[in-house]
């Protein structure tokens, strides 16, 4: 798609970030309740707030695996949450989403620990603006360690792309909907294990391990401040005398 | 008795080597690392890493003294839900009455609340509680409160120091399930008196030297009811 707004250039893009340069991330854990772990995270323009439910007995039955727990993610994007009012419930895009957001944090759980049982991952998107499974993954990965469900590692997501030519890090909304490619990633930190790769539009080889390596880079400045937000709060609540 | 802070782990945090030191609980060992799996407190003892969970479920074991929620009467046994992740078979031989068979709901129904044991966990983590034990019974009246699982051993205290202290300045009657249920009985003013201190020793749950803290506090609550 071409459009008539140059989205870089003089070194800088549409918002006045440089090329490997972030969006704003807040990340809040502990925010709801009745949910065994929980936390709110806003990325530029993305507003997620994730629930984690369980360990607790699968149902329906047929699901269980007695070796081993499931993971039920749930990524459902709210009716406000863009421009145009999207049509509520699950469509094709958040089924797959869901899914392959499952499949990343089956990785990085110790599922012996709970046979037959299941942990449910609530995603809800309540503001999106380009990244919002990036923006899930990181937030599920912080809820679940506020649940106190053993983890090898805590994942984290985050997007490379190209506008213009140009491989950029975290792709805003604009530059979604009008660059040429997106790849968002998910990795385990401290393995360098992948859990999630898709790809949106082309790129080539060069490009692509240009994108990769600027993505892994971006997992990693997001983790330090996933990790930041944990300490922060647990360290306020229980910091001893 | 210190002052310094205990350290908080995350996930994934590296905590030492396998050739100077064993891997405890909440952790794991790869290549030669040990790792933290769980957000909780670190706590070396010996040669051991632990990891003592801040928060998560109540992870059953044999032999636990725990206060459980009946859900659903069945012919000849009950589920309850006993906080862990999955409920709890009470089957009619284990329990002191003799039940007809499809009558179980005359002694326990949904929404009863009973001291139990844990008789059993299997691999499949299959769960199975009894009622025959000393001073297990269905509880009448009284309050029930949860708190966070990993918490009990500080509202019990060493060997029991910290609820017998509650009991001797409330006159409550106090039980503790492992499973993080607290029941209390006794007259208006105790059981409040109760919950606020389990709430402020839940919350104050990793300060050094919480026992003597609680011990004045309750002191001086005394002395102004005087």
């Amino acid at each position: 798609m071409k459009s008539d707004i140059k989205l870089f250039e003089n070194g800088k893009r549409l918002d006045g970030r440089k090329p490997e340069e972030l969006r704003n991330i807040k990340i809040e854990t502990g925010v709801l309740h009745r949910a065994e772990g929980s936390c709110y995270l806003e990325w530029g323009g993305n507003k997620v707030i994730v629930a984690v439910y369980g360990p607790r007995e699968a149902v329906p039955r047929h699901t269980q695996n007695p070796l081993r727990a499931i993971v039920n993610a749930r990524y459902n994007m709210a009716a406000f949450s863009v421009d145009d009012r999207k049509r509520p419930g699950p469509d094709r895009r958040s089924r797959e989403i869901s899914k392959v957001i499952s499949e990343a944090l089956e990785r990085v759980i110790f599922l012996e620990n709970f046979p037959r049982a299941s942990i449910d991952v609530n995603i809800e998107v309540l503001e999106a603006e380009a990244g919002t499974r990036c923006a899930g993954l990181t937030a599920a990965g912080v809820a679940l360690v506020d649940a106190g469900i053993p983890m090898k590692d805590i994942p984290v997501a985050c997007a490379a792309g190209k506008i213009e030519d140009q491989v950029i890090l975290d792709l805003g909304k604009e530059e979604d909907n009008f660059g040429s490619a997106d790849l968002p990633i998910a990795i385990s930190p401290r393995t360098g294990e992948i859990l999630l790769m898709q790809m949106d539009g082309h790129l080539t080889m060069d490009e692509f391990d240009k994108a990769l390596d600027m993505a892994i880079k971006g997992c990693h400045t997001v983790s330090e401040i996933q990790k930041k937000a944990i300490l922060e709060k647990y360290e306020k609540n229980n910091g001893g005398n | 008795m210190t002052d310094e802070k205990r350290e908080i782990v995350i996930p994934s945090q590296l905590l030492g080597n396998t050739k100077d030191k064993f891997a405890g609980d909440g952790t794991f060992v790869e290549n030669g690392k040990i790792y933290s799996s769980l957000l909780g407190v670190l706590n070396m003892r010996q040669n051991f890493i632990n990891v003592v969970p801040l928060k998560g479920r109540y992870q059953p074991s044999e032999k636990d003294f725990v206060i459980g929620i009946v859900e659903e009467p069945m012919a000849s046994s009950w589920l309850v839900n006993i906080n862990a992740a999955y409920p709890a078979l009470l089957h009619v031989n284990e329990v002191p009455w003799d039940v007809e068979f499809g009558e179980t709901e005359k002694y326990l129904n949904n929404g009863d609340c009973i001291m139990a044991k844990v008789l059993q966990v299997d691999q499949e983590k299959k769960l199975q509680i009894t009622l025959k034990d000393r001073n297990l019974y269905k509880i009448k009246g009284g309050i029930l409160i949860d708190i966070e699982p990993s918490k009990v051993p500080r509202i019990i205290g060493k060997k029991g120091s910290m609820i017998s202290l509650l009991k001797q300045y409330t006159k409550c009657r106090i039980f503790v399930g492992q499973n993080g249920r607290v029941w209390i009985d006794g007259d208006e003013t105790g059981v409040k008196k109760v919950i606020d201190t389990i709430k402020k020793i839940e919350k104050e749950a990793l300060s050094y030297g919480l026992t003597s803290k609680i011990e004045e506090m309750l002191k001086k609550d005394a002395k102004d009811v005087q």
